[in-house]
């Protein structure tokens, strides 16, 4: 199962539609890393409503993506993780720090482009 | 009246990523058969695929079986996870958050007994591991 990847203005959306496996999570990594760069975008969103489970190896790749769009010059935003799978995350200690997320794909646009005004007001942060 | 037991067993052959999904799928279809909450199906969805996980990582291959069972009026979910690989070296070790041989995060199994009921691991070196697991229905 291929995850579509939505151009929108500035930002690429991942729009998951089902359960993913390994393969898919990989490809779908290395396809928002490759775009980003082709389409110069700002922000990722990965949208997570449709996963009802993110066990270790998805939180793994999800914190790879984050970091390596942030490599890459933008940011990242997770959306619409579902209480039942917080639940879980946190049961089995996956609490993807470092990974910034938002309550739906409404708030993560919000939060992308509070980041892209913060990025244009001083490009280079002296600190972090 | 509550819904008959249901009394098949249910095996997954693990050998790959896709198997995983799979196995995870089918354990998420009988919890809730079993009247289980959706979020305890997500904890119960979520063990499973730890313990597959741990499978084709260390073992490339092994199954997966999924049973209903029933104890002094309680129902609940037994899960096994068993493979014919190298085994488990250090089982206190495996137990530990945070350790890995494989460089993953290293939640597995200390993970699994966290979101689990009950929790039995057996491993002989170079002959393979067994991780049982139940859930009770609350």
């Amino acid at each position: 199962m291929v995850v579509p990847i939505l151009k929108q203005g500035q930002y690429l959306i991942a729009s998951i539609q089902a359960a993913l496996t390994d393969a898919d999570l990989l490809k779908m990594r290395d396809a928002l890393a490759e775009q980003v760069g082709r389409y110069r975008s700002r922000g990722v969103i990965v949208d997570v409503t449709a996963l009802d489970v993110m066990d270790s190896f998805a939180c793994r790749t999800l914190s790879d993506i984050a970091n390596m769009i942030r490599l890459r010059g933008a940011d990242t935003v997770i959306v619409g993780i579902q209480p039942e799978v917080a639940f879980s995350m946190v049961q089995l200690g996956l609490k993807l720090e470092g990974v910034a997320t938002a309550l739906d794909l409404e708030e993560g646009l919000a939060f992308l482009d509070q980041k892209s005004r913060q990025r244009s007001r001083a490009p280079s942060p002296p600190t972090k | 009246m509550r819904p008959a037991l249901p009394q098949n067993e249910t095996r997954v052959a693990i050998g790959s990523d896709i198997d995983i999904v799979y196995a995870r799928q089918k354990g998420r279809d009988l919890a809730t058969r079993l009247g289980f909450s959706s979020s305890d199906g997500a904890l119960i969805a979520t063990a499973i695929s730890e313990m597959a996980r741990n499978v084709v990582l260390y073992a490339r291959r092994g199954e997966i079986v999924l049973r209903p069972i029933e104890r002094g009026g309680r129902r609940g979910i037994h899960i096994v996870a068993q493979d014919r690989g190298p085994g488990i070296r250090d089982l206190n070790l495996a137990m530990q958050d945070g350790y890995s041989t494989s460089g993953g995060l290293g939640v597995g199994l200390p993970g699994v007994r966290r979101l689990m009921d009950e929790f039995e691991i057996v491993s002989k070196n170079g002959e393979g591991t067994r991780v049982t697991v139940k859930k009770w229905l609350r």
